[in-house]
């Protein structure tokens, strides 16, 4: 058991019972508010549980479930993950996903297929695009090989720099809410390493002491 | 539900981008409060002047990218 106690220049001391804190800090960082519901600071566990998934999952629904997901793969180094995979849990599918598809295999969670147009496919509004989702109407039967988008699945394909991929079809189909729902999960996965430092060493409160200390600097000048 | 709503007031401003910044000024300034203070009542307050403060660096950035659009 870790007892902060942080003395106040009016009022009584702030006590705060971390109880075992690296444990608190595993449990935080698992799920938001988990390491606090464990210490027993139920308002803060509350409070940054839902600031912090709630800003995750309407970021996750801007992106329709694909800004989240893990990939160092040629073309598509997902460096977002690291910051995204700062709130825990919440992030384990995209690394079932990963590890699903690492030698190749498609993903769970399919949410649509896409294919190469063929040759002949009649011109439509839109149909530029490289891949297109498979719906009864468009598979105009096609029956060969397709790409599948799975829930926080990598795109599949190769990621080309110039070419149209997959990765180009998920920004072409949600344009800016794919970068939005990107930087809603990294603010999130961010801000869960301020609630899992919170959990480990207590909430940085400027205590009398601090505070007599920076007057005596300022006096001193 | 919340979402489409979301969207439906977002589709009512002329400026429609701009209010996905609320979510994130609120959810930030209340983690960042609440790293600062154990109590709710000073965590509300340092939560407000962190909005107040991010909102007016947000005002000052767009004050001056739309002032250098007239740098021509």
């Amino acid at each position: 058991m870790t007892e902060v106690v942080y003395n106040q220049p009016d009022g009584d001391p702030i006590v705060v019972d971390l109880r075992e804190p690296s444990r608190a800090a595993l449990l935080a960082w698992m799920w938001p508010g988990a390491g606090h519901f464990y210490q027993r600071r139920f308002a803060k566990g509350f409070l940054f549980m839902i600031c912090i998934l709630s800003i995750f999952f309407f970021g996750l629904g801007l992106g329709r479930g694909r800004v989240v997901y893990a990939s160092t793969k040629p073309g598509d180094y997902r460096w977002q993950f690291a910051c995204q995979a700062g709130i825990g849990l919440p992030v384990a599918p995209a690394i079932l996903q990963a590890v699903k598809t690492s030698a190749g295999g498609d993903p769970m969670f399919v949410m649509c297929e896409r294919f190469p147009p063929p040759p002949n496919y009649p011109k439509a509004k839109g149909s530029e695009r490289a891949f297109y989702r498979i719906t009864p109407q468009n598979r105009n039967g096609y029956d060969g090989p397709t790409l599948k988008d799975g829930f926080m699945a990598a795109p599949q394909g190769p990621i080309l720099q110039n070419e149209r991929d997959v990765l180009g079809m998920w920004h072409f189909d949600y344009k800016h809410n794919f970068d939005l729902g990107t930087l809603f999960t990294i603010v999130a996965g961010l801000l869960n390493l301020l609630a899992v430092y919170d959990a480990y060493v207590g909430p940085a409160i400027v205590t009398s002491e601090q505070l007599d200390a920076a007057n005596r600097k300022k006096r001193d000048r | 539900m919340v979402h489409t709503m979301l969207i439906l007031i977002a589709a009512a401003t002329p400026v429609p981008k701009l209010w996905y910044a609320l979510p994130l000024i609120v959810s930030i300034s209340l983690v960042y409060g609440a790293t600062r203070h154990e109590h709710l009542k000073p965590i509300l307050i340092h939560s407000l002047r962190s909005a107040i403060w991010v909102t007016g660096f947000m005002a000052v950035i767009f004050a001056v990218i739309w002032l250098a659009g007239f740098w021509n």
